[in-house]
């Protein structure tokens, strides 16, 4: 067999890994491997983002609606410390991501050289796993084990570091992906004692709650949840990266949990006498107060990380698990009941808030627009069915609170590490993972500027998404924050913005700019029937607040309607 | 609130980088290591870390499972001072002219059970393995003497309890094969 570079051998990996397609951003360090790509590209799609933090958003997008993992090219230096913000993303939502950056050729690691930069340092907290290479022959076994951590157990971002001469070296190509680690145990072996434990709970329990979050997504449980749910009769909540893993207009789902979440599953927290908890780690986002949250319940948790186990709280049982594994027993274990008058408690507390806000919310007497009458009509209008990506802030928990997410890996936002710029990118890798469905990106006015750049990868590449930016003029979850715990104190909250639409157009984007309700209806018609990437900007009321809320300290039974 | 001493033992592969991936565990949650030591473990290609924390049992309890988390950390282990055998060695330089002077330098030599390493015509170098308490004793006394130069490992500690690593690892794989 004649030898080829490590540069082809990478491009060679990656098709052995059922790569089509790869964001990037060429430079100096990373260009034999862009030499190797231009003669592979019947096989594998090139996406030239215009920022390498739109490339590995990008390549999350298409990793969470498509189930498969987001690869990325940067180059040394600035490329691969622009891929820090995404790293951190992915890490803390658990998505599977292979960044691959080129680095200064071995003699001269550290020696300050040009765009040399610690990359491997710097990844370390970010990563899931991180590796520099600096001989040919080593690149196919790097990048097995990185495709291999970064999708197996609790899914993650890696990233492989390539020296530019271990790029040009020569070598033997043979690659074999990765199976097993000697020092990585990605599947725990469930403990069927500990579902016994948890079905003798569930079945004594008064009021069982379930709370589900991006684990049963991640498992692919969506139907042993289903099924688990129907057995058992306990009421459902799911947390932001959970919604869609459950149907929302199921009867025994009862609503999203957490800081702007619905009123009923927050304060119900605090009443339930059991609580299965699945592939959710109790962030604070959910808990509020922890030392106030869920503690008269007994709480099972099951998790593929041990690490979330007994965490945050400390559980009755603790189940070290694949969700769809767990679940599946589980189902089998526990007795058929029904929990009419639990449920009813919970429809009861769901009138409080229908009445208190999302009545007003969704047919609003108010003259200026509410962003929840946008996204209410979005979702109408979609049925739920398009993949939604949002950005961050108040328009994130307006569309989490009042899209209805109807079909599994359609809900794309950053929860854990709230990025503001995510959206615009991570919708262009919903929708090339996914081209046949509709991609819709909710963004607010502000997070459109952190990565606006990326309106020319749409123009480039014909990319066909849906913007829908809900302008303020402010930032707005900032703003509400002064507003309620500043003393009105607007501290650097307003901003002033370019003429969107003018800007969607220098980039070939057709756009439509509307502030009046009676507009609302079609223009959305004409987004969504366009055949091509559009812009909408509605103009919505300034100073809009997202409620309930369960401010920062307060318990979940505190929370607020108004 | 509870404050211990807690022994960590972390095997990892040989991989560059796996001690500030280690560290880095401590630094994110602002925990102080008193004191840390790498070396080959009984098993060729395994290294061993051994790390010494003043923490409550329950941080150390979380910081053992994000320690574990790590691909390539095979597995760690905590436990308090009287679950493990533990020692340090001290290393004093002393100027050999004090040493010879006086007649007590025999003395606190043997009643410490130090070690003469070298004897050079300037100076002396005795060793000291022991207890942090019994190293800073012989310290206090030998400074009298004109030390010139003193510096203390960190402690490297063994469990007392008897499954080895190798059977973990056995464990661990028979779950693995489970599967």
């Amino acid at each position: 067999m004649s030898q080829i570079t490590g540069s082809e051998a990478v491009i060679k990996s990656l098709v052995a890994e059922g790569v089509h397609t790869i964001f990037g951003y060429p430079g100096g360090a990373i260009m034999p491997i862009y030499d190797a790509l231009y003669d592979y590209s019947d096989k594998v799609t090139h996406i030239l983002v215009r920022h390498e933090q739109g490339a590995i958003h990008a390549a999350q997008g298409f990793a969470r609606t498509s189930e498969t993992c987001g690869v990325c090219f940067a180059t040394s230096g600035p490329g691969a410390t622009n891929l820090i913000t995404g790293l951190a993303d992915a890490m803390i939502d658990s998505t599977p991501v292979v960044c691959i950056t080129g680095q200064v050729a071995s003699h001269l690691l550290g020696t300050d050289a040009f765009q040399e930069t610690d990359v491997i340092g710097i990844s370390m907290p970010v990563t899931k796993w991180n590796v520099q290479v600096k001989r040919a022959q080593d690149i196919p076994a790097a990048l097995a084990k990185a495709f291999f951590i970064a999708r197996s157990g609790r899914p993650g971002p890696v990233l492989v570091d390539i020296t530019k001469d271990a790029q040009f070296g020569m070598m033997d190509f043979n690659y074999e992906a990765c199976k097993d680690i000697r020092s990585y145990f990605p599947n725990p072996v469930m403990d069927p004692t500990k579902i016994d434990d948890a079905a003798v709970l569930l079945n004594t329990a008064k009021k069982p709650y379930i709370l589900i979050g991006q684990g049963i997504t991640l498992a692919n449980a969506e139907q042993e949840l289903l099924e688990f749910v129907e057995k058992s009769g306990i009421p459902v909540a799911s947390t932001l990266l959970g919604l869609g893993a459950f149907p929302p207009n199921h009867p025994q789902y009862v609503g999203y949990l957490g800081m702007h979440g619905n009123y009923a599953p927050n304060i119900l927290t605090n009443e339930a006498d059991v609580i299965l908890a699945v592939g959710m780690r109790f962030d604070d986002r959910v808990t509020g107060d922890v030392s106030r949250y869920a503690k008269q319940a007994k709480i099972i948790h099951i998790d593929i990380d041990f690490a979330e186990l007994n965490k945050i709280v400390t559980n009755e049982v603790s189940i070290h698990a694949d969700a769809k594994e767990a679940l599946a027993l589980l189902t089998t274990k526990v007795e058929r009941r029904t929990h009419e008058s639990w449920i009813q408690e919970f429809r009861d507390a769901e009138k409080l808030e229908v009445e208190a806000v999302i009545e007003d919310a969704i047919h609003p007497k108010h003259d200026r627009l509410q962003m929840a009458e946008v996204v209410n009509m979005l979702s109408e209008k979609t049925d739920g069915q398009a993949i939604v990506v949002t950005d961050v802030g108040q328009h994130q928990m307006i569309t989490s609170r009042y899209y209805q997410y109807k079909a599994q890996n359609t809900n794309i936002t950053s929860g854990g590490l709230g990025t503001m710029g995510f959206a615009l990118p991570a919708a262009i890798g919903a929708k090339l993972g996914n081209p046949s469905k509709t991609v819709v990106a909710i963004i607010g006015d502000g997070g459109f500027q952190m990565t606006i750049q990326e309106l020319g990868t749409i123009l480039q590449f014909k990319i066909d998404i849906k913007i829908l930016i809900l302008n303020n003029n402010f930032l707005g979850m900032v703003r509400q924050w002064q507003e309620l715990f500043f003393e009105k104190r607007y501290s650097f909250t307003d901003i002033v913005n370019p003429n969107f639409t003018q800007i969607a157009k220098g980039y070939d984007i057709e756009a439509l700019k509307i502030d009046q309700r009676t507009e609302l209806s079609e223009a959305l018609d004409t987004m969504l029937s366009s055949q091509a990437a559009y812009l909408l900007e509605v103009v919505v009321e300034q100073e809009e607040n997202v409620f309930p809320m369960v401010a920062t300290g307060a318990s979940v039974s505190e929370i607020r309607l108004n | 609130m509870e404050n211990n001493t807690y022994n960590i033992s972390v095997f990892t592969e040989n991989s560059v980088g796996m001690l500030n991936r280690i560290t880095i565990i401590f630094t994110r949650r602002n925990i102080n290591i008193e004191s840390i030591t790498a070396s080959e473990s009984e098993i060729e290609g395994i290294h061993r870390y051994t790390i010494v924390v003043n923490e409550p049992k329950e941080t150390v309890r979380k910081v053992i499972s994000q320690i574990e988390k790590q691909i390539d950390v095979v597995k760690a282990f905590y436990h308090s001072d009287d679950e493990v055998v533990y020692q340090e060695i001290a290393l004093y330089k002393l100027p050999t002219k004090a040493l010879a002077s006086g007649g007590d330098a025999e003395r606190i030599v043997r009643a410490h059970h130090a070690r003469i390493l070298t004897i050079e015509s300037e100076f002396t170098i005795l060793e000291k393995t022991g207890y942090p308490d019994e190293i800073k004793e012989l310290f206090t006394e030998l400074k009298p003497f004109g030390l010139l130069e003193f510096v203390r490992s960190g402690r490297v500690a063994i469990s007392k309890p008897m499954k080895t690593l190798e059977e973990h690892l056995e464990d661990m794989n028979n779950e693995k094969i489970i599967l």
